[in-house]
């Protein structure tokens, strides 16, 4: 092993190309997950923010808030399940919304939310005729008494304070309470208004120990299939488009992986090829095939390491020079983590297909020329 | 013959045969040879490309088995050895210098001499000090952080020579150590390969196409097609 990493140490020249190569892989790797994360989590941000378990809809909504519609008599017999410690309605409404020195065709894209609990990072739900913005909106010269006119009706939100991370199918979440809510969806679209105490859906807290997958299927008995209840990153997971991005994106990595693979593969299969008298010499001194292969593997693994050390690095910084919300990524340890490993078991796999060659080299190779 | 008195002999090949398939017809590479060398003694073994030389090298180092027959290093039967066990042997009781001496290049002269150590027992201190008291006896000591590009063709023989007695072996075999030397440097590798051999009591087979050699041995073995026609 020892003899593995001291030519990694004295002839980095030799690894330069295949080093490059995966440091760009890892790169890739990391910035597609990143983009993937970052998408995801602009269409499903404002999910996760809700304060709760459970995401309950009723059963025709097809996992919608437009088309559901939740009324009182199915909101108490949800309260009467057991493993339900509270609910709160939920109303959403997406809209156009303009600022006053912007044009009228100048609209940005905004969700209206109208919990009866406030989002994670909301210590209180605003007043009336006022909204909590997510941070994005910032980017778009929203501040602090800034004036929003929402909807084609030109519904008036005065903006009192931001909360991070809390979009929702890629618009700006702007969380109001109930009444204002109610008050913007009856102004813009009246068609859609909901009567006093109705709201399209219930955020459910559960019990403490209880399990809100079950809790979730428990309320779809009591209400007699009447609702759909999902946890809530079930629900976020059931967004549209979600599932499809993240089924492209992930086919991606896997090819990028792929590739990974084969660079590995093609790059140490050389190497072996190259090494063949040196391996020859060695083996005919006593070295077992064994310690040779966990020798190629360990380089392998080494320069896949510091390809990831690179590449999260590089893609750290990228995040950071990257103007927030130009693109959507999101660039988290986990995912650098995760890229790492996906890179790392690829360098392993690529190292195998150098096995059989390393096994076949002869160690009679190293005797015998002159005779 | 036996130099030193002793009573097992470091080599012993007993109608040793190898016989190798090609396509339909069989090569026959060595015919039921017999081959005793004693500890210490210095065998050259000579005789024409072809001859079935590197093949006695290479079953009596534990490279290849025998297609039939007896091979016995330092008083273990190797003959019926598995590719594993053979490696084991390699590494416990047999010294190797190739021709083309076949250093690892980025290895420094002592990383040299440790990377027997490395690959096999992973003695440690002791691998060490005894890699220091080789070279030092090589008079390499001045030159052990050199890598092999830093050395001249008579340093990097010595080094080669210092690697196969790493594993106090009791059998050394040399493959053309002189060819790549120029007539006076070989002469003086092989005085010091008699020299080291002599002092320790190991056992060395020489290969060589060079007459001129033979006398730093203490005889002769002549192979032609496969056997030995002069001992």
């Amino acid at each position: 092993m020892k003899l593995a990493l001291r030519e990694l140490r004295r002839r980095p020249g030799r690894f330069g190309a295949a080093g490059l190569i995966l440091t760009l892989i890892a790169l890739l790797l990391m910035f597609l997950g990143g983009l993937l994360d970052g998408l995801i989590r602009s269409s499903t941000g404002a999910m996760y923010a809700l304060d709760g378990d459970v995401v309950v809809y009723t059963a025709s909504a097809e996992d919608s808030f437009l088309r559901s519609r939740i009324e009182p008599t199915l909101r108490s017999t949800v309260d009467g399940v057991d493993g339900v410690a509270s609910s709160a309605g939920i109303g959403v409404v997406q809209l156009g919304a303009r600022l006053a020195d912007k044009g009228p065709r100048d609209l940005l894209d905004v969700v209206v939310f109208g919990p009866e609990a406030p989002p994670l990072g909301v210590d209180a739900l605003p007043g009336d005729g006022e909204a909590i913005a997510d941070t994005t909106l910032q980017e778009q010269g929203v501040q602090v008494g800034t004036e929003l006119s929402v909807g084609p009706a030109r519904s008036t939100l005065t903006v009192v304070g931001f909360v991070e991370d809390t979009q929702y199918l890629g618009q700006a979440a702007l969380w109001t309470n109930p009444e204002t809510w109610r008050t913007v969806l009856t102004d813009n679209r009246p068609d859609q208004q909901l009567g006093d105490g109705v709201f399209q859906a219930l955020t459910v807290r559960v019990d403490d120990g209880a399990v809100a997958a079950d809790v979730a299927d428990a309320i779809d008995i009591a209400t007699g299939r009447s609702t759909a209840s999902l946890t809530v990153v079930a629900a976020a997971e059931g967004l549209p488009g979600v599932e499809q991005q993240t089924a492209t994106f992930n086919q991606i990595i896997g090819v990028t992986v792929g590739i990974a693979v084969v660079v590995v593969a093609l790059f140490f299969a050389l190497l072996t090829v190259e090494r063949a008298s040196l391996y020859g010499v060695l083996k005919a001194v006593g070295a077992r095939s064994g310690t040779l292969f966990g020798g190629l593997v360990l380089q392998a693994v080494v320069l896949s390491a510091v390809a990831c050390v690179i590449a999260g690095s590089a893609a750290i910084a990228l995040d950071a020079v990257i103007p927030p919300g130009s693109i959507p990524l999101r660039i988290s340890g986990t995912r650098i983590g995760q890229s790492a490993v996906f890179l790392l078991v690829a360098a392993v796999i690529g190292c195998a297909f150098s096995l059989r060659r390393l096994l076949r080299v002869d160690p009679a190779s190293a005797i015998g020329s002159g005779s | 013959m036996n130099v030193n008195g002793a009573s097992v002999p470091a080599l012993s090949l007993q109608r040793v045969r190898k016989v190798y398939a090609m396509g339909d017809s069989e090569v026959v590479a060595l015919d039921d040879v017999d081959l005793e060398v004693a500890p210490g003694e210095i065998v050259a073994l000579v005789g024409p490309s072809g001859s079935g030389k590197t093949t006695l090298c290479s079953i009596a180092g534990a490279i290849l088995s025998p297609t039939s027959g007896r091979v016995v290093v330092a008083g273990t039967d190797i003959s019926g050895f598995n590719p594993k066990q053979l490696t084991a042997v390699r590494r416990d009781l047999v010294g190797f210098v190739f021709q083309s001496v076949n250093l690892v290049p980025f290895l420094t002269a002592r990383e040299n001499l440790l990377v027997v150590d490395e690959i096999g027992k992973r003695t440690g201190a002791p691998a060490r000090a005894r890699a220091d008291q080789l070279l030092g006896e090589l008079g390499l000591a001045d030159r052990a952080k050199n890598l092999p590009a830093q050395l001249s063709g008579g340093q990097r023989q010595r080094v080669a020579i210092g690697r196969a007695l790493m594993n106090d072996p009791k059998l050394v075999l040399f493959d053309e150590p002189t060819s790549a030397l120029d007539s006076k440097l070989g002469m003086a590798v092989m005085e010091l390969i008699q020299q080291e051999m002599k002092a320790r009591g190991t056992a060395a087979i020489v290969v060589t196409h060079d007459e001129r050699i033979t006398r730093f041995c203490d005889r002769s073995v002549h192979m032609d097609d496969g056997r030995i026609t002069k001992s």
